[in-house]
């Protein structure tokens, strides 16, 4: 369960640079919840999932991570709530460390790091097992450096590392705008599957309509800080790009041409 | 030129650059492992020493005693700086340079304010000795450090392969993914800090054996040194292995070809206050060899694009 309540965040407060990027949000997912989230640029999209992860504190507001109120933890002790994958590929991963040695942190996420092996033999067993899953050639490349890898191969880790240890919420902020079509829907593919096999509670910003109408049980479009039109069920599976673009006109009145041309179909 | 003076000249310092080493190796978990530029060291190149002498002469400590005490204030030294970057928002250098600064206060108040002080080795056993340096014996210098180097070496090698030791590399590889796979990367940073300081600091008690006296100067270039020998030390060897250990063994290997060339040369009538000034040039132009690497081309393809965009504007006109 996830519950944000009214959370304003403000950027650069009191100068001439203020800016509301978050603007009295709120938003429940249940558990098992997988929601797309679109909107223009600047609509808050990236702020909700790093108000989250608690990057800065949010300058007003409740965030509550199944029933655990999260709002003042700071952002490395959320993380073993939470699985995140970027916009950017270079983000997810430690470039100058191995493959085996960036899954090994990942496993580790949320437990008190000791002075025992930073990783162990048993543990190889079950990281090659996991990268063969990837279908990219990884589990032959375990003592390379992530540097080494493509960008499409950095998030299909970066991925597998946010997943490794089951995360109440997975986070996904245009995982997949980086990379060219091909890779782009692989790596969606891939995150699909292990969502749905962990059922794992996932946001997934997108900037494509119809990966957002494609994927999930539920779709949300934000706007200027908030959430404007929240679509789940039967409904969504209905939906269209015409008919979200339609909403999305009702919903966010004036702005709908300067933003349309930003959602791509 | 005496070419046996010379020669005479070397082991001595080999003995300097391997003692030197030790510094080198905490400058590169600093400079490279966490990437932060801690001027902590010109500082604490100092406070080893001080309080190693202190320890010895007034206490009448036990030297090995006496050197896990010098490494223990280089330890706190790292703590002061890992503070006023973490917990005061201080950027890494100046965090770095406060401390220093400090520290030359505490080390002329530990000295008595006085600027120096020596060590009369005849009254003390000490380890590490330049008389000995030339001598074919089991107390020679140069195999004292030789040994003391392989030990903290395995134990850099087994620290930075634990959990605590990949959190640290991971911090200084990139933040973002740290503080996200749950890394707090303040308490890293002063990790890294304390423990980079601790080792300068026995550099430091080490360098005053070796010389028998104690300068509340003798750190100051001490960061410029360190960095020539990480420098000099991956331009020789950086291409044949990645192992971390071999990583660590070619800054000290660093060192020693920076004190050896450098004592050939004042050897050879070039006056000694000149070689700090050599060694920030020497260093300047290693550390802009990247940034010349990727400048040239896009300065010259920043022309490029000025001239495709003239052409276009001139193509309007004509249009
Ligand atoms: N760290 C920051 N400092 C200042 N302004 C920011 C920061 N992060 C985001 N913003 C601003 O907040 C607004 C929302 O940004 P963001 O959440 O990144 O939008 P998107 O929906 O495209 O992901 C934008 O106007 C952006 O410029
Ligand atoms: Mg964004």
């Amino acid at each position: 369960m996830l519950d944000i309540k009214n959370v304003v965040k403000v950027f650069n407060p009191h100068t001439i640079n203020e800016k509301v990027a978050l603007n009295g949000l709120n938003l429940h997912l249940d558990e098992g919840d997988f929601v797309t989230v679109i909107g223009g640029n600047g609509a808050g999209k990236s702020t909700m999932l790093n108000a989250i992860s608690g990057v800065w504190p949010v300058t007003r507001g409740k965030i509550e991570i199944n029933g655990k109120d999260v709002t003042h933890l700071p952002e490395h002790k959320r993380a073993s709530f939470l699985g995140r994958v970027f916009q950017d590929p270079m983000t997810g991963t430690a470039a100058n460390m191995q493959i085996e040695e960036n899954l090994a942190l990942a496993f580790r996420r949320g437990k008190i790091h000791t002075l025992r092996k930073g990783i162990t033999s048993a543990e190889r067993k079950f990281y090659k097992e996991k990268l063969k899953m990837l279908g990219l050639g990884l589990e032959d490349r375990m003592t390379s450096k992530v540097g080494l890898l493509s960008g499409g191969q950095r998030q299909a880790l970066t991925l597998l590392m946010a997943t490794l240890k089951k995360p109440k919420l997975l986070l996904l902020d245009e995982h997949t705008a980086a990379l060219d079509p091909r890779t782009a829907s692989k790596v969606l593919e891939i995150s699909n599957q292990i969502i749905e096999e962990d059922k794992l509670m996932t946001l997934m910003v997108t900037h494509n309509m119809r990966d957002a109408i494609r994927y999930g049980n539920r779709l949300i479009m934000m706007h200027e800080g908030r959430v404007i039109l929240d679509i789940k069920g039967e409904e969504k599976k209905h939906l269209t790009v015409d008919m979200l673009l339609e909403q999305f006109a009702k919903a966010s009145g004036d702005e709908f041409a300067s933003d349309r041309a930003l959602l791509s179909k | 030129m005496d070419f046996a003076s010379l020669l005479n000249a070397i082991p001595g310092a080999i003995g300097q650059g391997l003692i030197w080493g030790i510094m080198a190796i905490g400058l590169y978990i600093t400079y490279r492992v966490l990437d932060f530029s801690d001027l902590t060291v010109d500082g604490t190149m100092a406070t080893g020493a001080v309080v190693f002498i202190i320890a010895l002469c007034d206490y009448n400590l036990n030297i090995w005693i006496a050197m896990v005490l010098a490494f223990l204030a280089g330890m706190a030294a790292g703590l002061m700086t890992g503070i006023f970057h973490t917990q005061m928002g201080i950027p890494p250098i100046l965090s770095g340079i406060l401390t220093q600064l400090s520290l030359y206060s505490i080390n002329l108040l530990l000295l008595g304010n006085k600027a120096n002080r020596n060590i009369n080795t005849r009254n003390y056993d000490v380890l590490v000795s330049m008389r000995d340096a030339g001598k074919w014996a089991i107390d020679n210098p140069i195999f004292i450090t030789l040994a003391i180097l392989i030990v903290l070496i395995a134990l850099l090698y087994w620290f930075f392969g634990t959990e605590t030791g990949c959190a640290l590399r991971a911090t200084g590889c990139n933040q973002a993914m740290a503080r996200a796979q749950g890394i707090n990367t303040k308490v890293a940073k002063v990790i890294g800090l304390m423990v980079a300081n601790g080792l300068v600091a026995l550099s430091s008690a080490m360098l005053a054996q070796f010389s028998g006296t104690v300068d509340v100067k003798m750190g100051s270039g001490a960061i410029v040194i360190g960095l020539a020998a990480i420098i000099i030390g991956e331009a020789l060897f950086g291409k044949l292995c990645q192992n971390f250990a071999f990583k660590l063994s070619t800054a000290v290997l660093g060192t020693v070809i920076y004190y050896v060339v450098i004592n050939l040369v004042i050897q050879m009538g070039l006056p000694s206050q000149l070689m700090k000034l050599l060694t920030a040039l020497v260093v300047a132009v290693f550390l802009a060899v990247p940034y010349w690497k990727n400048g040239l081309p896009a300065f010259l393809s920043g022309f490029s694009a000025y001239r495709k965009h003239m052409e276009k504007k001139e193509a309007k006109k004509n249009a």
